[in-house]
């Protein structure tokens, strides 16, 4: 009987091919669009997870600023009011897995014949395991190298690329400053930030290095910014709140009298950053659901023309002894047919599409199983939702009337 | 009377107009009983496609009993009817009523489908019907492929392929050349030899002539129902 009934819907389906198959275009586009913008919504959520992964997780930035004297009010960076001191008392607190002081600016480099200007970082050897940041070559400077401002350097690729086309930058000598600096490692590559910065055009070089060879710095023993790491995204709040406690303390700060540093949680940025591509793919699907159910009230359409024009085959097959349920689900399989065809197609033009978004442009693109299975299940529910109507509508005909019809 | 295929009692039908109700069909009382061949005449309007759609169960009365089979069909719902439909009546129309897009063997299989058949039997049993009706050869072609004669002897391998006990014809010759008529009738009196009850509606003498009984409706009233006088085989 289920046999019989899906073979007499492909042959309603084939004997108007035309009809059917732009019915079926329809569902074709908006499966296909759905698949696609999930795939790119999805594309952008990875990247996203990606470049935040490439940040580091659960970073807070301790940034020195804001003194008041006399009713003007510095920024952030605007005082030096963040100490080495600090940095190690911070490293003492509960919860706290790396501290490091950092001291940056943009430098020219020089090499021989060639010369870039690059972030340079002036820290301390805790920064690199903060940003989860590997070495693809060379070995990275320690706390000996600190303490003696020795003028070794770590060399991100993007500056390796610029300063060194040709040659292998480890053990080469950087100028910055006319100070020379040995390059003893080389920085993996990690790609932008969520700002769009190019993470890899850094040079790292000991902190104390920094603050007296590049940077000068006229408050000894002050450093602008502090990068924490705590050991859980759990023990976060905890951190901050210690933190807070402890800076207040340590810069004798009166109750009631604002901080004198800001603190910028780095995985709240990353979260409202994913949570912007969220939000993004998100709206990408809604517009493309739109065109599915576009596609759905095609199907409905061409369905209830179907049964005007075949109400004479109806009146026939209820009078040789059709039920009610046997018309409306044979209208319902010929919608079901045309609407899980059109989906199967409509996946392969998605995916084909993603690929080809992919193939085309540099956009990340995702094709989860998942998209692909509730896209599918969603067509096929579309089908039963706007065939239903129309099978209804044939299977109330009355069998009398619907013979009489020419 | 058990051994009545179709029994009526005060059977009537009033349709509403929006000029007011209408009786199409006033208090018929008749019995056919179990291979008859019954002819059903009169005038358009008299009311003879009503009586012929409350006999086949396509329609409900406004009054009175039907009884088909010895079953008291008045008040079913349209599900059982349907069932009926399938199980126990052969339609055969004017227009031959095939389905164009199906083979003549998808045709004829058709009632078993909702019968509840299974694809091997079906197969087996349209093949057999068309045989009966002389068209073996004929399984794969198509309704528009062949004659209109060709055509009404699907219908009737149609109406014969769940085996029913009674056959309703509506003007099944009133498309076809007199020739082809002569066949058409040629055939429904076989099968009414071979013990198929069938009620046939007819305009033409000729043709009611073949029927041992003739029925006459006129103005929704049953009005005369008396033996085919003439000796004449058709």
């Amino acid at each position: 009987m289920l046999k019989a009934m899906l073979g007499e819907a492909w042959q309603a389906m084939g004997a108007n091919r035309l009809r059917s198959g732009l019915t079926m275009l329809g569902m074709v586009i908006g499966v296909g669009s759905v698949v696609l913008m999930l795939a790119i919504g999805q594309g952008a959520q990875y990247s996203v997870a990606q470049t935040i992964s490439t940040m580091g997780s659960n970073l807070y930035i301790v940034i020195s600023g804001s003194t008041s004297a006399g009713g003007l009010r510095s920024g952030s960076g605007g005082g030096p009011t963040l100490t080495i001191a600090d940095a190690e008392a911070i490293a003492e607190l509960d919860g706290v897995a790396n501290v490091a002081p950092v001291q940056q600016g943009t430098q020219q480099l020089v090499h021989g014949p060639n010369n870039w200007s690059a972030t340079v970082v002036g820290t301390t050897p805790p920064y690199l395991e903060a940003r989860a940041w590997t070495l693809q070559s060379g070995y990275p400077f320690g706390d000996s190298d600190v303490r003696a401002a020795t003028r070794v350097a770590l060399i991100g690729q993007t500056a390796a690329d610029n300063l060194f086309p040709n040659e292998d930058p480890l053990g080469q000598t950087v100028r910055i400053r006319q100070n020379p600096f040995v390059i003893i490692g080389v920085l993996a590559r990690k790609g932008q930030n969520l700002d769009g910065r190019d993470q890899d055009d850094t040079l790292i070089i000991p902190l104390t290095t920094a603050q007296r060879k590049v940077f000068g710095n006229p408050f000894p023993g002050s450093v602008r910014m502090i990068m924490v790491q705590a050991t859980s995204a759990e023990a976060m709040p905890a951190v901050e709140a210690s933190m807070v406690a402890l800076l207040r303390q340590r810069h004798r700060l009166r109750e009631g009298q604002d901080n004198d540093f800001f603190l910028r949680n780095l995985a709240a940025a990353a979260d409202s950053a994913a949570e912007t591509t969220r939000v993004m793919s998100l709206l990408l699907g809604a517009i493309a659901s739109v065109s599915l159910l576009v596609g759905g009230i095609g199907i409905m359409n061409i369905m209830l023309v179907s049964v005007t024009e075949r109400t004479r085959e109806i009146g026939i097959r209820m009078a040789i002894g059709a039920r009610q349920r046997d018309i409306l689900a044979q209208f319902l399989f010929e919608a079901l047919m045309i609407s899980v065809a059109g989906c199967l197609i409509g996946l392969f033009v998605g995916v084909g599409g993603a690929l080809l978004t992919n193939a085309l442009t540099d956009m990340v693109i995702v094709i989860s199983g998942t998209s692909v299975l509730v896209s599918f299940a969603v067509a096929a529910g579309v089908g039963v939702f706007f065939g239903y109507y129309p099978a209804r509508r044939a299977a109330a005909l009355d069998p009398i009337e619907a013979l009489r019809h020419q | 009377m058990s051994a009545a295929v179709i029994r009526t009692l005060g059977l009537g039908k009033t349709y509403q107009t929006a000029a007011g109700s209408f009786p199409a069909l006033q208090g018929v009382d008749l019995s056919i009983g179990n291979g008859e061949f019954v002819a059903i005449m009169g005038p358009s309007g008299s009311g003879k496609s009503t009586f012929m759609n409350l006999l086949g169960c396509l329609d409900t009365p406004s009054s009175g009993d039907y009884f088909l089979v010895g079953r008291n069909v008045a008040h079913l719902g349209r599900d059982e009817l349907a069932a009926l439909r399938n199980r126990c009546i052969g339609f055969v129309f004017q227009g031959f009523n095939l389905l164009p897009r199906m083979s003549l063997e998808d045709n004829v299989a058709l009632p078993l489908v909702y019968a509840g058949c299974r694809r091997d039997e079906r197969r087996q049993r349209a093949r057999r019907e068309l045989a009966r009706v002389g068209l073996a050869g004929y399984e794969g072609a198509r309704p528009n492929q062949i004659s209109g004669g060709q055509q009404q002897r699907v219908a009737i391998a149609r109406a014969l392929v769940n085996a029913p006990q009674l056959i309703l014809a509506d003007e099944p010759t009133g498309n076809l050349d007199s020739h082809t008529s002569a066949e058409i009738m040629g055939l429904f009196t076989d099968l009414n030899r071979q013990g198929i009850s069938i009620v046939l509606v007819t305009h033409e003498a000729d043709i009611a002539a073949c029927a041992a009984r003739q029925v006459r409706f006129r103005d929704g009233l049953l009005v005369s129902d008396e033996p085919t006088s003439r000796e004449t085989p058709c």
